[in-house]
């Protein structure tokens, strides 16, 4: 197998590209970022080359491992450096590459007047390397080496404006909480170790159905919480929305391809674990329905458009994870509306920077309204994108989330019930709040801010931002049919995922699909009538306790600093306290008293000859009385 | 004549020598004071010997002459030393280590 020898290129290309820039300095400044692009280029090239010829091949034989050699070996313990290609790989590997990609030619437009662009391009080029490894890695080790990189590229890139010190905070804080999720990744790895005595893929997935139930649990929640860091899941859902500190094109690349899809990715590659802890799948389910209401209450109240888009995010990935916690039946409906939403989110999150481009780097939405016009193409994409991400058919969306609605209503139960009935209202919501978005900054009369006495002029953004935002479109339209016709994507995933006979949902499915279009409808048309119909105030109003509290995130940040940071704090202060008064204090005192013990001793060694000659004769004497006592 | 009157004359000499060494400041006394406590202790050996009847403390009290003759000695250039550089033979005096 010649071609497999590319894998390693795939990581290469941008992490050399990398390592060029960011050591290359200032003399890369004129045509740095075209080397980025270029090293996107070549990895996405390199992915097609072995799309094809997995393609060629028969289904049994798409799962191939590319060996470096040995990486770590002690005692009994020995570890390949090694690259599996397989269906799910090769897919992230195509989604990030070419979103990746495009994203990487938009940012040369949109970043053409920061100093800095050079080291930008060489943050993305990281991110996309470490994303490349993280789904390319056959153990659990290279994963982790994969998934620690892309924490330090999104630390570097959200605190990337690090001159305004909220924007150092956010990245600090998705670097904080990521570190809580690797910690669940660490554990789970040393509980496989413990259990199969190795990490490779190979043999903890081949191992995990002889698990006991309690070990299987156990490694099942760690991983939940490792997914839950990287794809900011309650209750580690925090940071996503102040990562949009970032500068655009880096949220399009959090959100879309890297980053926030490797915790999903992570649950379907160990998807054998889950299957052997029901408890663990229950949970997983669970997290993903509070996560996917949380992040649609949120994004209804949001006037700031990357953070709606964030909270869409949030609740998407929480589709994403139900569906990898409902088992096989779900899988490869979790990774289907991955890569959907991959596009869609992407064009959006290019749409919302091309809109912030044109109205001098505002984000207030009440402060938009009417660009249709001035934004023609910004306004079509964008729409399409909208379009996907509500489940309208024929839009990609509709059919990967309609999938998702109609496996959580499969099962025995109250289960099917009460996910099924979150996913369907969640589904309302999204359309509620995306049409608000969408209504807030096309529709409606103009409400653009003032400067210096005159209105901004919005002007449409440059070719170079537009193509991208146009593909991207493209693939938010066709892409869900393409992929699906004749079952392509689950027969695709076969080799990772299993086959599944199909199962009845608990509702009939026409029934399913037409509730799902009908709470759609009834969103756009609430949205529509608030927003598109009616005019929006240029200051939000005071409103409900409920939108009050999903303007603050539904008080996240107080309850994180409440439940864990004060009593963490609370903790550290008391130890330290301890440490000073009770171990600092015995020692002090052992010197001091010593000290002043010597102090004392010291008062005789006066110096006087004479004083010395008389305590040797005293000593003679006592030694001449004892002497002469024992003699008796 | 009873030999311990020797004995009790020795002791008496002891105590006089150890008394001059302990009381007195000057470093040419304190010295005599030393050189009677070593005849005293002489004068201890050879009346032993005689008491015993052996050559024992006769030779020891010759080997005690040979040691503080060359005490007397070394001692003696160590005061003068002393004196010439600190203009002081008080042994009161000479305490910087003490310092």
């Amino acid at each position: 197998m010649q071609i497999l020898g590319l894998a390693p290129w795939l990581v290469g290309f941008p992490l050399a590209g990398a390592l060029i820039l960011l050591v290359g300095g200032r003399r890369l400044d004129s045509w740095g970022h075209w080397l980025g692009v270029l090293a996107s280029t070549a990895s996405f090239g390199a992915g097609l080359a072995l799309l094809l010829d997995l393609l060629a091949q028969p289904t049994a034989d798409r799962v191939h491992v590319y060996s470096l050699g040995t990486w770590i070996e002690a005692g009994s313990f020995t570890l390949d450096a090694a690259f599996r290609i397989d269906p799910l790989s090769l897919t992230f590997v195509l989604l990030v590459t070419f979103v990746g990609t495009l994203i990487h030619i938009y940012s040369v437009a949109y970043m053409a007047h920061d100093k800095s662009r050079r080291r930008f391009f060489g943050y993305l080029n990281l991110f996309v390397a470490s994303m490349l490894l993280l789904v390319l890695a056959d153990s659990y080790v290279l994963l982790f080496v994969g998934w620690e990189g892309v924490g330090l590229a999104s630390f570097l890139l959200i605190g990337f404006w690090d001159h305004k010190i909220e924007n150092a905070v956010a990245g600090k804080k998705a670097f904080v909480m990521n570190r809580v999720g690797d910690m669940g990744l660490i554990t789970a790895m040393m509980l496989m170790i413990w259990q199969f005595g190795s990490l490779s893929f190979d043999d903890v997935l081949s191992g995990a159905p002889g698990l006991q139930q309690g070990a299987a649990t156990a490694i099942g929640l760690m991983l939940l919480l490792a997914a839950c860091g990287k794809s900011a899941q309650f209750p580690l859902q925090a940071w996503l929305g102040d990562a949009m500190a970032g500068p655009t094109p880096v949220s399009a690349l959090i959100h879309a391809a890297t980053m926030v899809t490797a915790g999903v990715y992570l649950l379907v590659r160990s998807a054998p674990i889950l299957e052997a802890a029901p408890t663990a799948q229950l949970v997983v389910v669970i997290v993903g329905a509070i996560t996917l209401l949380f992040g649609a209450i949120v994004g209804c109240a949001k006037d700031d458009i990357k953070k709606a888009l964030a909270a869409s995010t949030m609740s998407q990935i929480g589709y994403m994870m139900l569906a990898a916690g409902l088992g096989p039946i779900g899988y490869a409906f979790a990774i289907f509306h991955l890569v959907t939403h991959g596009f869609f989110k992407a064009g959006l999150f290019l749409g919302a920077g091309s809109v912030m481009h044109a109205m001098d780097d505002s984000v207030d939405m009440r402060r938009f309204g009417g660009l249709m016009k001035a934004l023609p193409w910004t306004a079509a994409t964008m729409g399409l994108g909208w379009l996907a991400i509500l489940g309208v058919p024929p839009f990609s969306g509709f059919w990967s989330k309609d999938k998702i609605i109609e496996a959580a209503f499969v099962g025995e139960g109250w289960r099917p019930w009460v996910f099924g009935l979150v996913a369907l209202i969640g589904a309302g919501i999204t359309a509620f709040y995306m049409s608000r978005l969408f209504f807030m900054t096309f529709a409606g009369r103009r409400r653009w801010p003032v400067k210096d006495g005159r209105e901004v002029t919005p002007h449409e953004s440059p070719a170079l931002m537009l193509w991208p935002m146009i593909i991207l479109a493209v693939g938010s339209v066709a892409l869900g049919f393409v992929l699906q016709l004749g079952g392509g994507f689950t027969t695709w995933l076969e080799p990772v995922t299993g086959h599944v006979e199909h199962h009845e949902p608990v509702l009939a499915v026409p029934v399913i699909m037409t509730l799902t279009l009908v709470l759609v409808a009834l969103g756009i048309w609430l949205a529509f009538r608030q927003y598109a119909m009616s005019a929006v105030p240029v200051e939000a109003p005071r409103s409900t306790v409920l939108v009050r509290a999903a303007r603050q995130d539904l008080y996240q940040d107080p309850v994180n600093e409440g439940v864990v940071m004060l009593p963490g704090q609370v903790l550290t202060r008391t130890l330290v306290y301890a440490d000073r008064a009770a171990v600092d204090a015995g020692f002090m005192s052992l010197a001091t008293g010593v000290k002043k013990a010597a102090d004392g001793l010291r008062q005789a060694q006066n110096g006087f000859v004479r004083t010395y000659a008389a305590t040797s004769l005293g000593g003679l004497l006592v030694v001449a009385a004892i002497v002469w006592a024992l003699a008796g | 004549m009873a030999v311990t009157n020797y004995l009790i004359l020795a002791a008496i000499l002891f105590s006089i020598g150890a008394t001059t060494v302990l009381l007195r400041r000057n470093a040419i006394i304190v010295f005599m004071g030393i050189e009677l406590m070593l005849n005293a202790t002489n004068l201890a050996f050879v009346t032993f010997a005689r008491i015993h009847g052996d050559l024992t403390g006769q030779v020891l009290a010759f080997f005690v002459m040979v040691v503080a003759a060359a005490e007397v000695v070394v001692g003696l250039a160590i005061i003068v030393t002393i004196f010439r550089t600190r203009r002081s033979a008080s042994v009161d005096d000479v305490n910087l280590l003490s310092r």
